[in-house]
């Protein structure tokens, strides 16, 4: 298995390559170290976001709400960033993880305590957190004059040849391999998605588990708020519309099971990177930025396509599929 | 998603049901339509334009095309399986009608158009579920990428707007004084919804596959084809929302309808139709169809601007879904 997982992410290494070297041919510079370390620094946030997601799906759940989430801390905290200029930038970020979390911990919650199927209660929470980012500033924006200096360059700062913002995100992928691999919480993350009534036999708390992975999504999303304002400098209530779905992408592309109990930090990594290439591939080959959405979707569905052979080869279901083959002779 | 639930005690299937009457008073349906009744009453006291034929004419639109997905929305979900790709579809079927019209094809073609694309994305959409049988939820996911992409990618920033004039009947017209054409579509097809789902073979199939996939199977019930019948249902309904959609707005943009497919399935739910499948009624998603339809209209006329409307209806879905279940704690907790 541990082959078959490896063979994958080679995989799809290959193909991110072959991508890169192709699109090389038809824009110059295109792989070269400087483009790719845009490209790795536009995805930065779509890595985090993905493997907070990825951990929910482990789990046999869904987080629709991380990119209202996102919105309505940005909003927040932007705000305050605008109301209280003197307030230090460690208290902002922490205040960003802090709400986010929180949120997060309210979906947690209601699977928890009152067993609402995840997707039920984000597609609810995805709503409400949107419409509290719009009553938050009643549909105002926060411009980029509004906020302080250090607020906006922070993330931009370049360290050791890379800006802040994405060693930010290789500090959060080292930090998640650690916490999925090397921690109780991470192994009953896997065992309650995986099979959640033997996870309950071996005395795992399901509903806990599955509470702590949407409070680390809310975080996530919260310090991803902080992020996405300061990257891209204004906060209003459309931001990141959408990015729940290119955070459950990067995870399906990345061999992430949708049913719960597979995939690996590396594979949310390549799923991010995937989708980051193609979007800063478009506009340099000519392609209308219009055709990003349908070509996400076609990746979406292969993926999915490629992820069920691939789990139909370990044989999993070797009875279920005879059955059926039976009955419908 | 959480179809194993191991959390949850053992449904007991008791004997025999409680007395005919205690039932009725019990059940989601009638509980539902106290709730339609109290906001109609709150409504009409909150402002003095409520109570007002056209009014109340103008509200069924907020309704009727969402609702009219709703039903085969809730077969769907019956059955286990969800489409999360409906609002897609009515901004791909909603292009082609759009497109075909600068091409000059007139009303009927248009119309045959929008049911097409429709029905051709349903189709989509069950031949990957059903003949590839992947997860319902991740393909629809794809596939409202894809189809509402394929939208971008035709109109970008720009909008068609040309229809002819005949067209606009199916979303502007009236049948007869205020019952609009739309609201006659949406009972024409509560009733049709309502007889396939509750006196039909196919209905009880639905009811089956959602109960016990696997046992439907060894009771010979083609799971893979009503599951393909049903995700072209959802198609032709979403083709039909699209036409009428189109018809009402007169233009079509890229974003139109954005957002329907949780509105929708906000409405299933809201309407009794458990997400994890194998219960509900389509009595039950026309009532909560109204409730929605009110209790947005209701806001509208006190000002409240979409996006915090949104913020009830997200709220609806999460409170109806969490009484029942708490209400069954407090009985089990009180036999106990």
């Amino acid at each position: 298995m541990t082959k078959l997982l490896k063979s994958r992410e080679l995989l799809l290494s290959g193909i991110i390559a072959l991508m890169i070297a192709g699109f090389a041919t038809r824009a110059e510079g295109f792989a070269e170290p400087g483009n790719l370390v845009n490209i790795f620094n536009d995805t930065s946030i779509l890595i985090i976001l993905a493997l907070a997601q990825m951990t929910v799906i482990l789990t046999k759940s869904i987080d629709l709400s991380v990119a209202a989430n996102l919105a309505f801390t940005g909003m927040a905290v932007a705000m305050t960033n605008a109301a209280f200029p003197d307030l230090p930038l460690v208290l902002l970020i922490l205040m960003a993880l802090g709400i986010g979390a929180a949120l997060g911990a309210i979906n947690g919650f209601l699977v928890w305590i009152l067993q609402i199927p995840p997707i039920v209660v984000t597609l609810g929470t995805l709503t409400i957190y949107r419409g509290m980012a719009f009553v938050l500033s009643g549909g105002g924006w926060v411009n980029a004059h509004q906020m302080t200096p250090t607020f906006l360059n922070v993330p931009r700062t370049v360290f050791l040849g890379l800006p802040i913002l994405s060693w930010v995100a290789i500090a959060v992928v080292l930090g998640m391999g650690f916490l999925l691999t090397r921690t109780p919480f991470g192994r009953s993350a896997y065992a309650s998605g995986g099979n959640p009534t033997a996870a309950v036999y071996a005395g795992i708390d399901i509903g806990r588990t599955r509470f702590f992975a949407f409070v680390l999504s809310g975080a996530m999303a919260g310090l991803c708020s902080y992020l996405w304002v300061s990257r891209y400098a204004v906060a209003y209530v459309d931001i990141a519309a959408g990015f729940e779905l290119d955070s459950v992408a990067a995870c399906v592309i990345g061999g992430i099971s949708i049913a719960g109990g597979i995939g690996s930090v590396a594979g949310a990594v390549l799923g991010s990177l995937f989708l980051g290439v193609i979007k800063n591939a478009l506009p340099v080959i000519g392609i209308s930025p219009f055709a990003q959405m349908a070509i996400s979707g076609v990746v979406i569905i292969l993926a999915v396509v490629f992820n069920a052979r691939a789990e139909a080869k370990k044989g999993r279901i070797i009875l279920r599929d005879r059955a059926a083959t039976e009955v419908t002779a | 998603m959480s179809d194993v639930n191991t959390n949850a005690t053992r449904r007991v299937i008791p004997d025999r049901l409680g007395t005919p009457v205690s039932r009725i008073f019990s059940s989601w349906e009638v509980l539902l339509f106290g709730v339609a009744v109290l906001i109609f009453i709150a409504n009409s006291l909150a402002s003095p334009y409520f109570l007002d034929a056209w009014n109340l004419s103008d509200a069924t639109f907020n309704f009727t095309e969402k609702a009219m997905i709703a039903f085969a929305m809730a077969l769907l979900i019956i059955a286990g399986e969800i489409d999360l790709s409906v609002a897609a579809i009515i901004a791909l079927a909603s292009t082609a009608m759009g497109a075909a019209a600068q091409a000059g094809v007139d009303t009927p073609g248009l119309v045959a158009i929008g049911i097409g694309v429709g029905l051709a994305c349903g189709a989509f959409n069950g031949t990957l579920v059903s003949v590839l049988k992947l997860p319902s939820i991740v393909v629809t996911i794809g596939t409202m990428s894809l189809f509402r992409g394929i939208s971008y990618l035709v109109l970008g920033d720009k909008a068609y707007g040309s229809y002819p004039e005949s067209f606009a009947y199916f979303g502007q017209g009236y049948l007869f004084w205020v019952f609009s054409f739309e609201f006659g579509l949406f009972l024409l097809c509560a009733a049709i919804f309502a007889v396939l789902l509750h006196a039909t073979n196919f209905g009880r199939q639905v009811y089956v596959i959602g109960n016990n996939d696997f046992a439907a199977r060894f009771s010979g019930v083609p799971v893979e084809r009503v599951k393909f019948i049903l995700f072209l249902l959802t198609g032709l309904m979403s083709g039909i929302a699209a036409v009428c959609l189109t018809s009402r707005l007169g233009s079509t943009r890229p974003s139109i309808a954005q957002g329907w497919e949780l509105e929708v399935v906000t409405m299933v739910v809201l309407g009794g139709v458990s997400i994890l499948g194998g219960a509900g009624t389509i009595a039950g998603v026309v009532i909560a169809a109204f409730v929605m339809g009110l209790v947005t209209f209701g806001l509208g006329l006190l000002n409240v601007p979409g996006i915090v409307m949104s913020i009830f209806v997200g709220l609806l879905l999460i409170v109806t879904i969490a009484l029942p279940i708490l209400a069954r704690r407090i009985k089990q907790a009180s036999k106990s």
